[in-house]
């Protein structure tokens, strides 16, 4: 038993981190063309990403959408996450149900809703559109975990602010606001993180006019291989990892992905 | 938790605003893709309104069908090597010391917020004939001469599962992590070795989480798109790929709200299970 949590631990690992590793060696590879094993090291491919105007376009738009999308996600989830779990709406389980569902389903059928819907009103191909689309498709993220927060926190400080005369909207501000902050920011960067890496939605959304950063990996992988998306690739794991590592050190990561709580106090 | 106040009209319209936005953003493009599933193709890649079963019918066309088993067959033998796979690296690693435990969960939630066009470049590289695995098969002198793994259908197996398998790692977390220590204790106390305790305690009681998680992997990968179309050939193309050519460079968009639709239901179906599962599983806790 023990040597099978090994092996097993180390092929998974070995599983997740091979692509990783054989493109982070691509892209310090000097030459064009990939040799094996490779020559020399160059960080000519990481240069060319940021004075390529293409790629830099490229990486602000993502960046922006990423951006832009989250906080519109967060606009969305942030009430409804907080109207459902403080009140006894009735309805309730099926609001709550439309907020998961566009996250549940294949992105390719939000992709082509999104589509068809921009399309009959005329206004397509914009990158409003994709940020719209992102927002609404990963709003379920903040809208989790913002819930789960809602359903964690001690409702008397709200209790005893209102006994001490703040109405409900102050007490929303100076204490149930600060009390979600957490939540709000990991789903934030959730949606952020997520928007950055998706392509089919953004694709038959705007694809044609705007393009993101994984639309034109993917173009410039029709066209052949570049090392330059060996760096693009590199960078993109760095973000995520890091982003990943943040939360592990001032949020509570294993929480966030529902450890049991037994777990979190051992070996504190 | 229990004691919910009645709403006052102000969190009705406070809840008024994100409601609006999914009934116009979300329900709302629904409504339009069952309305252009009726509608007449017209030659150029145009479409007219009208009240036509075209688009439907094609549905049952053994292109469509080819696809749609395709597709099917090849996720839900990704759900299965993933689960087979998983299943027993989440039971370790919830059992495991905090640092190592946190370490594995980082690389698993960088490989989940990775892009499908990022770990398709990433595999055709690793499979590749230029710089990838067979290389250094050559180099150890196992192999004569490099050869290029992908495209093929092994090269969209591994793809789909390495976009899977972090999915299904979180699918199972939380219910592995609450598995009572004490239970397996007790196996073992009473003799039962650590594999027989494995297969006779937590297998079983796992059971309902290890379907679920099997069946949300499976709506997953369904809907994959790039890895299909990185490291496969048109005939590993799956019907996500087939779903947006047809929207995109086909630009038969009746027919491609149709087959959308379609995919809704069966998603939907499967979610249903899944939602079953769960609740019964709650209540007998």
């Amino acid at each position: 038993m023990r040597t099978l949590k090994w092996i097993l631990s180390v092929v998974v690992v070995a599983f997740l981190i091979t692509p990783l590793l054989v493109v982070a060696v691509v892209s310090v590879n000097e030459n064009r063309y990939m040799d094996f094993p490779p020559e020399a090291a160059s960080i000519h491919w990481y240069t060319e990403l940021w004075n390529d105007i293409g790629w830099r376009n490229a990486i602000t738009r993502s960046l922006l959408i990423g951006a832009a999308s989250g906080a519109l996600a967060l606009v969305i989830a942030t009430p409804l996450a907080y109207v459902l779990r403080t009140y006894h709406v009735r309805l309730s389980p099926l609001l709550y149900s439309l907020g998961i569902l566009p996250f549940m389903l294949p992105p390719v059928i939000s992709a082509i809703g999104m589509q068809v819907f921009w399309l009959s009103t005329g206004h397509f191909q914009r990158i409003e559109n994709v940020i719209v689309a992102h927002a609404i498709f990963f709003s379920t993220l903040p809208l989790i975990t913002i819930s789960l927060a809602m359903e964690q926190m001690d409702r008397s400080l709200a209790e005893a602010a209102q006994t001490l005369g703040a109405n409900q909207r102050t007490t929303f501000r100076t204490i149930t606001l600060p009390l979600l902050l957490p939540a709000m920011i990991t789903g934030y960067a959730a949606v952020f993180v997520l928007s950055l890496n998706e392509y089919i939605i953004a694709f038959l959304v705007a694809g044609f006019s705007v393009e993101t950063l994984p639309i034109r990996i993917f173009n410039t992988l029709r066209y052949g291989f570049t090392p330059t998306i060996a760096a693009v690739t590199v960078v993109f794991i760095a973000v995520a990892a890091t982003v990943f590592a943040s939360f592990a050190r001032f949020g509570n990561l294993l929480r966030f992905i529902g450890a049991d709580p037994a777990i979190l106090e051992r070996e504190r | 938790m229990s004691e919910r106040r009645r709403p006052t009209p102000g969190a009705y319209g406070v809840l008024a605003f994100p409601i609006g936005v999914l009934l116009v953003f979300f329900v709302t493009p629904f409504g339009i893709m069952i309305a252009y599933s009726f509608y007449r193709r017209i030659q150029g890649g145009f479409y007219e309104p009208a009240f036509d079963l075209a688009s439907w019918q094609r549905l049952f066309e053994p292109v469509f069908l080819d696809r749609a088993v395709f597709s099917i067959g090849i996720s839900l033998l990704a759900g299965a090597v993933c689960i087979a796979v998983a299943f027993p690296f989440t039971f370790f690693l919830t059992r495991m010391r905090r640092r190592p435990h946190v370490a594995l969960l980082i690389l698993v939630l960088s490989a989940l917020s990775l892009s499908e066009v990022i770990v398709g470049f990433s595999w055709s590289v690793v499979l590749g004939r230029a710089s990838g695995i067979s290389n250094v098969l050559v180099w150890l002198g196992l192999m004569d001469e490099p050869t290029a793994y992908q495209p093929g259908f092994v090269a969209v197996l591994l793809g789909l599962c390495y976009i899977a398998f972090p999915y299904c790692v979180l699918t199972l977390y939380p219910s592995l992590s609450r598995l009572d220590r004490e239970v397996t204790e007790a196996a073992q106390t009473l003799g039962a070795s650590p594999w027989k305790t494995f297969w006779t305690v937590v297998v079983p009681i796992g059971r309902p989480i290890v379907v679920a998680g099997f069946l949300l992997v499976f709506v997953f990968t369904l809907g994959s798109y790039l890895i299909a179309s990185i490291l496969g050939r048109p005939e590993h193309w799956t019907l996500s790929v087939f779903i947006s050519d047809q929207a995109s460079f086909n630009a038969n968009v009746p027919f491609a709200a149709a087959m959308a639709l379609l995919l809704t239901v069966l998603s939907l179906a499967v979610v249903a299970v899944v939602f079953l599962i769960e609740s019964r599983t709650r209540r007998r806790a």
